[in-house]
This record gives C-alpha cells, structure tokens and sequence, in this order.
C-alpha cells in the first residue's frame, strides 16, 4: 500500500493553565503517491501541527499517519521538511548542507559529490557551492534548504510556508521551481501557505482548513498545477476559473476570520 | 543612628575629594575639545574623501555613523603620556612642559624676635631644598650680631621641618621671647607667611615650621616618571625581582591562569551540555550553579587557602571554579539556543542523536561558548591577580604587592601596565580565534 494516510488525526494540548486546546479533529486525508497538496486556512487552524504530526515531530492525540504501509512514530528520512526560514546549517557550507541526508547515510564521497552537485545545478546555484548560507539571499537560502531535502530521497516532502518570506517575484521563480522538481521527481508534496493564488496555483489537490477545532473545511481538485508545469504561471492565473475559485476561497475564509473577530469581540 | 551619621561622614569626604578633583577634571574636558578643534581645523587641510560615512549629512543621532577616531585614539594616548611625563617633571619632556615642580635650591626668610621688656632683633634663616636622594647638610652660616643669631636648615624637596631657630638665640623661648614677624609680616602663633620659597608657618608653641613650595608635580613615591617605571622595566626583566624573572612572574601567573582555565573548560563545558539537554541534570545542577554563579571567586581565596595552602594547587583549584561556572553557563545556553527547525530538520534528513549532537548541537552552540571563554579568560585573569595578592611566592600579583610594601610605586606601576597588556592581549587573542574558528557566530 503506497501514498500517505493521514487517519482520523486528533491534537489536543493541554496548556499550563488546566485548560486544553483542541488544535485538530478528526483530520482524515488519503495522499495518493505524487500527488500535490496545498493547504491554507486562517492562521491558528492547525496547519503546523498537522504538517509537525505527519513529520512525526508531534504525535498526535488519537488516529496515526501511515506511510507506505508503515506507521509514523517519529522523524524519519522518507519525510523531508522545508522550513520557513532558519533551518540551515550556517556553519556549513552551501554544498555541506545539501550534502548533509547522504553524509547521515554513510553515502561514499564521490556519489555524494554527484548528488549535491546535480541538485544545485537543478536549482540554479551551481556558482555558490562554497559560500557559506548566511552569504547568500533569502530566495537562494530557500533553494538550498529545497536541495538539501531532495538530496536525501525522500518520499513525502513537507513544506510549511517555504516561500512565506520571500519577495513577490522570487517568490513566482520559485514557485515554478517547485513544479518543475515536482513534476521531475515525482514526489509527493504538501505544501501550506498563506497565499490563496500560490495555493491554486501549487495544489493539485487544496485542502481548505477551519479552525476551533482544527478541521478540513473542503477539499478541491485542481488542474493549474498540471497546467503551470509547461506554461507561464501568469497566464495560468488569467483562466477565468482560477479567478473563479480564488474568489470562492478569499470569501471562505474572510467568513472564517470574521467569526474568529466576532467570537472573540463577543467573549 | 550612629550608622548614618558615619555614613554621611564618609559622603562628604568622598564628596570633597571629588569637589578637589573638579578643576583637573574640566581641564581634562578642555584639552580634549581642544584638540578636537585642532583637529577639524587641519581636517579642511587634507583632501576630503567621499566614502559612504563621510557622505551622510545626518550622523548626529545615527548611531552607525558614529566609529571610533583614530586621530583621537592617538592623542588620547600621547596626552597621557604627556600629563604623566609633566605632572612626574619627565626628563623626557623638555623642562617648559612640565607642571610646576617643588621648589629647590637656595632661599632665606628673616624672622623678627621680641623679649618680653621690649627689645627685638631680627635674623636671617637660609633654607636649603635638595632633590629627593640626595643628602645635603645645613650649611654653616655666620651667626651675625644682635642677640638673635642667623640659623640655616636643609631639607629634601616635598618635605617640611621644624626649625628650632631660639637654639643658638641669646634671648630664647625659655626666656619668654617670642617671634612676632616673618620677613618683616607681624605674626602669630598659628599663622604662616608665604616666602620666595614656599611659606614659613609658626606653630602653635611659636617655633617655625618650613614648608618649601611643592608645586603641583606628583612625588617620585606616588608616581614616579615614565622613564622611571621604563627603567625598572628594564632592570627587572634582566635582573628578576624577589629571586625571579620578570618572565618567570608573568609566566607563572598565566600558567595559572592557563591551567585553570582549561580545566574549568574540561569540566564546564559537558556539564553544561548535560543542563541543556536532560531535565535530571538541568534539575540537579541548576541550584548548585546558580549559587556559585554570583559568588564572587575572589570570596573563596580565604577558603582555597584553607583547605590547599598557597601553592600551585589553591589557586589552579580558585582558577578552575572561577572559569567552571562561566563555562557551563555558557554551554547551557549555547546547547538551548539551537533553533528547533534545525534540530527537526537535521532529524528528517536521517540524522541519530550522536550526529545530531556532533553536526548541529556542538557547532551551534561554539559562538555562545567562545563567549563564555572570553569572560572566563578575563575573570581567571583578574582573579590570579587578585590571589597572588594575597598570597604567593612567584607572580605578577605577588610581584606589586611585595614592591608596594617597599613603596617602589614603579614596580607597582609597571606590574599594572604589564598586568593591563597582558590582559588586552588576552581578549585580543581570544576575539581573533573567535572570528577565525566560528565565523557564522550571530548569522544564523
Ligand atoms: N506547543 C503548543 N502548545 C499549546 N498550544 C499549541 C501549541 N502549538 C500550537 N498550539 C495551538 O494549536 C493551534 C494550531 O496551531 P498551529 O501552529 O498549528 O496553527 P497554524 O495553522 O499553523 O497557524 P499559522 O498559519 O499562524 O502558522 C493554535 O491555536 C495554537 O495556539
Ligand atoms: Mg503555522
């Protein structure tokens, strides 16, 4: 059995207080091999615990995630994490740090060598290898962290928020780039954000998110990431049904802020 | 109440003494605005350069703009180096710079007698001021005619005497004759009269007391010259102070200091990686190292000497606690520094806990760590000093504190000096290694 089962995932923190919050609930999803999920939703809706859950950074209250027939009970190489920003090695070198999952493995110099160096060619920073990250620009430090999670192999990669703190235009290249290693390595990839057009724009599959508790509101199938692989994101984003849904889900989750204000102003 | 009012004592002495120091304090400001003027005025002088800084037309206020002089740097060193050299009469300062000095040579005051029925008679006092070393007799002096006879006394420069000058006098104290005028100025017991070559005072029985001008140079005893302190220097590296070298002095108290140090490290440094990451060792040792912290290393000398004696041991074992504590400070906070993201992507990228612990832990917790040592190294530094104070056989602390004892106040400065250089060079050091072994220090 291949693909990734998230099982009837529930989070409850009990905080210091004696009170408790109810951070997911009965969050079922089935990820077929390959497939492109993003994930939005109002901010508190439990995204990150979701993706901390599936990394195996958390385990969850009830339900279990299994991958390939395996059940989830910690970190592991074949889920691969893109973090937000921060998670480099900064006193390592560019090609260190992407050569960091094979070097873990005990993977022998030479095919190391290769594996770093295909990966930063793939991601554009092939004239960077010895520079060290805090040299380079947020964008750059981003395609290192990328490479650097594909070098491992792994078969599910996890982003939360990778290109969160990008400007708008490094932002679009990569998002592109995205799809292109998706589409190149056929992995399996979620992907949350904040942005509804990069969500539309990287989901095959979207997963719209509600919070209190952390719950799936309603799921999409979506063709613009299939069509943004051989075609320029901006005319992707000009089909008049891309505009069509974006404007559904703005709404959707406008309505999810406003009760959030609106409960809060009642309490 | 007996509390506050010597406490209030103590302020106003404390007070006074600074209200003394006022005058030299704004001449001090002066000479700096001065030479700061001095400064923007050749400034027009050399060709303007047009680098980022110097462009800016708002710098007051712009903390980034604001570095550090080096034109000032430098006056600022020589300044005092000049102050010392005309506040100490330096030989190698021409003589016009040099701050008033004490008076020396020849001078003479006359003084006026009168018996109780009325006669009076005057006579001459000659005063001699020697340099400070030399030694010079009272000159003989014709005794001269009245009943009054002239009277000669020799003193050494910054000193005063008491002249019993009715000794060789016909009509004396004993016979109730008394001194009513210095130089021809009426008199009291109590009073003084200023004289070309400082002031005469009389003292409470009438005798005069001489005091020779002592100008606003600082005695050799206080603060002896620059060349003076450069001399002993030389001596001391050639020819060893207290049956050893001055290498041998320095050298043991940075073996101390070295040592001890390294220890603390060695001890310190897994102790606090044993905090940072197990809640049993952050639980166990948490108290412990939180009282010895703010336990000043100087408070166990007493104690060291107690249980180890003054020898090599007492003070590896007071270095060693003094650096252990910073150490595993250090460690523990360089250990919970580590971003979570790097410790959960280092895990997803198939890292075990030793590698997580040798590729991510240790590496980023090296800056927090140097800074530790860095505090360490100037802790060990001052508190071998301070130990060698109070007791030791060999050592730059050991060194002052026996010249103190002689008032050779140019050991003492000199061992300062050394003391100071030694300890800069030390940061320095450490500051170097510290941009060359973690340069990602405060980028992550
Ligand atoms: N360690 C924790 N202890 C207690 N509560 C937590 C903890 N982590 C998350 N929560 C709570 O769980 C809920 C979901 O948090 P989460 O970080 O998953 O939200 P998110 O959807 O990722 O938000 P954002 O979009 O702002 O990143 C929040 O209400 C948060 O307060
Ligand atoms: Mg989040």
């Amino acid at each position: 059995m291949s693909g990734l089962q998230i099982d009837n995932i529930s989070m409850r923190f009990d905080l210091p207080n004696g009170s408790s919050v109810q951070a997911l609930k009965d969050v079922s999803l089935d990820l077929k091999a390959g497939e492109l999920l993003s994930v939005l939703g109002p901010s508190g809706c439990g995204k990150t615990t979701l993706l901390n859950i599936v990394a195996g950074f958390l385990a969850p209250t009830e339900g279990k995630i299994v991958l390939n027939g395996n059940t989830v009970h910690g970190p592991g190489a074949e889920r691969g994490m893109v973090f937000q920003q921060g998670a480099l090695f900064e006193w390592m070198s560019v090609r260190e740090n992407v050569g960091f999952g094979p070097k873990m493995k005990g993977m022998a110099q030479g095919q190391k060598r290769e594996i770093v160096d295909h990966l930063l060619d793939v991601v554009g920073l092939s004239d960077f290898k010895e520079k060290a990250v805090y040299e380079l620009s947020g964008g750059m430090q981003q395609r290192v962290a990328l490479a650097r999670c594909l070098a491992n192999e792994p078969d599910v990669i996890l982003m939360d928020e990778p290109l969160g703190a990008l400007d708008a235009l490094t932002r679009e290249k990569m998002q592109g780039l995205v799809l292109k290693l998706w589409k190149e390595t056929g992995k399996t990839i979620i992907l949350i954000t904040h942005s509804v057009e990069e969500a539309l724009l990287l989901g095959e599959r979207l997963l719209v998110m509600a919070p209190r508790p952390g719950r799936i509101h309603k799921e999409y199938r979506l063709p613009f990431a299939e069509m943004g692989v051989d075609q320029d994101l901006r005319f992707v984003k000009k089909e008049p049904q891309f505009a069509e849904v974006r404007e559904e889900i703005l709404g959707m989750i406008w309505d999810m802020e406003e009760e959030i204000m609106g409960r809060k102003e009642g309490a | 109440m007996d509390i506050i009012s010597q406490l209030s004592a103590e302020l106003v002495a404390v007070l006074r003494t600074l209200f003394y120091a006022l005058p030299y304090v704004f001449g001090y400001i002066l000479l700096i605005l001065a030479f700061s003027f001095i400064w923007q005025a050749v400034k027009r002088f050399v060709t303007p350069k047009h680098d980022y800084g110097s462009l800016k037309t708002v710098t007051f206020g712009d903390e980034s703009a604001v570095t550090s002089n080096t034109v000032a740097s430098v006056v600022s060193i020589v300044l005092i180096f000049v102050l010392w050299g005309a506040f100490t009469g330096s030989k190698i300062l021409p003589s016009f710079m040099h701050a008033p000095g004490a008076f020396t040579g020849e001078g003479s005051f006359t003084y006026t007698v009168t018996t109780p029925d009325g006669q009076s008679d005057d006579a001459t006092v000659t005063v001699v001021v020697y340099e400070t070393g030399a030694t010079v007799d009272a000159p003989e002096v014709d005794p001269g005619d009245g009943f009054a006879k002239n009277d000669s006394i020799a003193l050494a420069a910054y000193r005063s005497g008491l002249l019993r000058v009715d000794e060789n006098d016909e009509i004396g104290r004993d016979q109730d004759a008394t001194i009513t005028a210095i130089n021809g100025v009426a008199i009291e017991p109590g009073g003084s009269v200023s004289t070309d070559f400082g002031r005469v005072e009389l003292s409470g029985k009438g005798t005069p007391n001489v005091y020779p001008a002592k100008g606003v140079q600082m005695e050799p005893i206080w603060l002896p010259a620059p060349e003076a302190v450069w001399a002993r220097l030389t001596e001391i590296a050639t020819e060893g102070y207290r049956n050893s070298t001055l290498a041998e002095h320095l050298g043991f108290s940075l073996f101390r200091v070295i040592v001890g140090f390294i220890l603390g490290a060695i001890v310190g440094i897994p102790l606090g990686y044993a905090m940072g990451l197990s809640n049993w060792f952050r639980g166990w040792f948490d108290p412990i190292v939180e009282f010895m912290r703010p336990v000043p290393p100087l408070a166990l000398i007493p104690l060291v000497i107690i249980w180890a004696g003054i020898g090599e041991v007492g003070k590896i074992i007071l270095l060693f606690l003094a650096a252990l504590w910073i150490m595993a400070i250090a460690a523990r906070s360089g250990v919970s520094g580590v971003r979570i993201s790097k410790v959960h992507a280092a895990y997803s990228l198939g890292a075990s806990k030793w590698q997580i612990m040798r590729y991510v832990i240790i590496p980023n917790s090296l800056p927090e760590i140097f800074t530790g040592a860095r505090v360490a190294m100037g802790v060990c530094w001052g508190t071998v000093v301070a130990a060698e104070l109070v007791a030791a056989e060999k050592g730059a602390g050991m060194m002052i504190m026996v010249a103190s004892k002689f008032q050779s106040t140019d050991i003492v400065l000199m061992g300062i000096i050394l003391i100071g250089v030694i300890g800069f060079t030390i940061d320095m050091l450490m500051r170097w290694a510290e941009r060359w072994l973690v340069p990602w220090k405060g980028k992550g």
